[in-house]
């Protein structure tokens, strides 16, 4: 296995992990949590590709990166204060229960 | 093996590779909120480790400042303000279905991406990089050919600043 | 024989290291750096926390300790001592696993600071490209260790008392780090090392710090309140204020544990007083250019008994700060300060030398820190003190 493809992999496992967590967790917070891992997930695959790839001077997988956690950050800010948001109207951060349009 | 990975970096991106599955299976599986984003934050640390190791140090320290100093907070705090969150089930009463069908979905993703990888021919020839990165050639960059894209991130920080101050103490104002 | 001596403990890890096999030498060589910074920083704790008890007691026209040893220069053993024997209590509903590591994490964490800091020339364990980033990323990590501490202890003050200590740290991290970026932009480098080597050299006599620029000045002013507060220290000590909350989050440790948020919590006052050292004091390097006979660690070590001094004096003499107070000042005067300091280093760096850099600077500087001062101060009411006495 090289060193790419073991990258790759832990990437994809990340995925997973987030994905199913997002999926089957009911809470709004651990939702957003699986959303960062899958995140991350990606953004390893960027470092992957870049580290190991033919033109790594040009740092795009880095830059690449480094936006991508900043909107990561932005992401989860906006999303925790929704979230906050909702649980004083509805007093609840269950998502199955947040199934009416009007707060 | 390939030659260019000595045997003690690839013993240390096992090891960090184990930290990040654990914490990320132990955020996604426990019932207390607060552990989960403990865990997440191991997970966070060992994906930090391995940008380490693979030579990207400004993005594994940059890493760990957001995701570790600010983001993990910032989902602690989120938790502490919602009072149902302490401890939820794992999986909420009766839907069973849910989990086989989200079970499905999650193993055939994995599956096919882990089949794409293995079979893939991108793997094979890796080329090696000749000099590790300095943050003086980040700098660089980051001033020049993405001058744009730093300045379009830099607004976007700001506006989502401002609206999750807004969207946070709307409520409140409206109350009193 | 100032050189030899400049170079003693760098040439003593060099020879230990020699005779080791080649194997294990890179191993041994920053085993024992660590060692050394361990044993170095931890007795420094112990000679503080006397000093600022002496001190304070000075300061409040009283002794201070002084039972224990010659002057009482014995009462950090006899403290150890007694942390150590202390019975260790874990409250009853307290989340034990969270309650245990809470310390140890913080400790370790303080302790990785020092591995960017350059103690002396050519003595910094880890040259690191991103030292200074390194340096925040951990200080970040501290704040959570807190959160652990607060919350697992199940205890309505301690969960109080951190956060405060997150509000308070995240609020003031900001100007810490931009004000950071304003030496990080004059150097050209986020390496310590590389950071105090651009401020070596003298004119006439005079260093060439950071700090003697108008925005270094204002730069460093800013980096020391934001010190103080980030490493919870009055005024702004609300996090664990005894008349309010207890003693914040540490309130249900006991024993070696809370010695060691003790440490953790001085560790982190001595690190980021070498950052500010590193970044602003020029380092290990002499303050005048006929001093540098004296080897450069015991220069360090001045300087930062120096900021530990003016810490304890800032600690004895103003009193604590209210949360929105504290808050206020972070948002409303710190930022905007770090914003203009940051503009004003860029203008320095493109002026040309002469007087005419200094005036601007020096302009920038100062308007807007009046206008800015008068602003917030317009519905305030200050009158002067009358003291009443009893008949």
């Amino acid at each position: 296995m090289t060193p790419l493809t073991s990258c790759l992999l832990l990437s994809a496992l990340l995925f997973s992990i987030g994905l199913a967590g997002a999926l089957v967790r009911r809470n709004a917070i651990l939702v957003l949590i699986g959303i960062e891992l899958m995140l991350n997930a990606a953004n390893l695959n960027f470092i992957a590709f870049w580290r190991y790839g033919s033109h790594a001077e040009a740092l795009t997988g880095v830059m690449f990166v480094i936006f991508s956690i900043g909107v990561a950050a932005a992401e989860a800010a906006v999303g925790l204060a929704l979230i906050i948001s909702l649980y004083r109207h509805t007093r609840t951060t269950d998502v199955d229960k947040l199934n009416s349009m009007r707060g | 093996m390939p030659k260019d990975l000595s045997e003690r970096i690839i013993l240390l991106f096992t090891i960090f590779a184990i930290l990040t599955v654990t914490g990320a299976v132990a955020a996604m599986s426990l019932r207390n909120l607060v552990h989960s984003v403990l865990a997440l934050t191991v997970a966070f640390s060992g994906l930090a480790a391995v940008y380490l190791l693979l030579g990207a140090q400004f993005v594994g320290l940059a890493q760990i400042l957001v995701y570790v100093g600010a983001v993990a907070i910032l989902v602690v705090f989120a938790i502490l303000l919602t009072r149902d969150s302490g401890t939820v089930p794992l999986i909420s009463g009766g839907s069973w279905r849910l989990l086989r069908g989200s079970g499905i979905v999650v193993f055939a993703v994995f599956g096919v991406l882990a089949w794409a990888i293995c079979h893939s021919s991108v793997g094979r020839h890796t080329v090696h990089l000749s000099h590790d990165t300095s943050i003086y050639e980040i700098g660089n960059v980051m001033m020049q050919r993405f001058a744009l894209p730093l300045e379009i991130v830099g607004a976007l920080l700001t506006v989502a600043l401002i609206g999750a101050v807004t969207i946070a103490m709307q409520e409140k104002e409206g109350r009193r | 024989m100032g050189e030899a001596a400049d170079q003693f403990f760098v040439n003593l890890l060099h020879r230990l290291v020699d005779h080791a096999p080649a194997g294990v030498a890179p191993i041994l060589s920053s085993l024992l750096s660590v060692v050394a910074i361990l044993a170095v920083f931890a007795s420094l704790f112990a000679v503080t926390t006397i000093l600022e008890r002496k001190g304070l007691g000075r300061i409040q026209n009283r002794y201070g300790p002084n039972r224990v040893g010659p002057f009482g220069f014995l009462q950090p053993v006899a403290d150890g001592i007694k942390s150590l024997t202390k019975e260790d209590i874990v409250p009853h509903s307290a989340d034990r696993v969270v309650h245990y590591l809470a310390p140890l994490v913080l400790v370790f964490a303080a302790f990785s600071l020092y591995a960017v800091l350059p103690i002396g020339r050519n003595m910094v364990l880890a040259d690191l490209d991103a030292g200074v980033l390194f340096f925040f990323a951990v200080s970040s990590v501290m704040g959570l260790t807190i959160f652990m501490a607060g919350w697992s202890s199940r205890n309505k003050y301690s969960l109080l008392g951190a956060m405060r200590a997150i509000a308070q740290m995240i609020s003031y991290e900001v100007p810490l780090i931009l004000v950071s970026v304003t030496v990080i932009m004059a150097a050209g480098s986020l390496s310590t090392v590389s950071i105090v080597e651009k401020q070596a050299g003298y004119i006439g006599v005079l260093p060439r710090w950071y700090v003697f620029t108008p925005w270094g000045f204002a730069g460093f002013v800013l980096f020391m309140i934001a010190a103080t507060a980030e490493s919870n220290r009055s005024p702004f000590d609300l996090p664990e204020g005894e008349s309010e909350i207890v003693a914040g989050y540490y309130t249900e440790y006991s024993g070696f544990k809370f010695a060691l948020f003790f440490l953790g919590e001085y560790l982190g006052l001595f690190a980021i007083s070498g950052l500010g050292i590193t970044l602003f004091l020029g380092g290990w390097a002499a303050p005048l250019s006929f001093l540098t006979w004296i080897p450069s660690y015991l220069w360090f070590f001045a300087k930062l008994l120096a900021m530990i001094a003016l810490f304890i004096w800032v600690r004895g003499t103003l009193p604590r700060l209210r949360m929105d107070q504290l808050m206020n000042f972070a948002w409303k005067f710190m930022l905007p300060m770090a914003l203009i300091d940051l503009v004003t280093a860029g203008v320095w760096h493109f002026l040309p030398q002469g007087a005419l850099r200094w005036f601007v600077c020096g302009a920038l500087v100062v308007v807007p820190y009046v206008l800015l001062s008068r602003w917030l101060m317009q519905g305030w009411k200050l009158e002067k003190r009358v003291y009443r006495f009893a008949e």
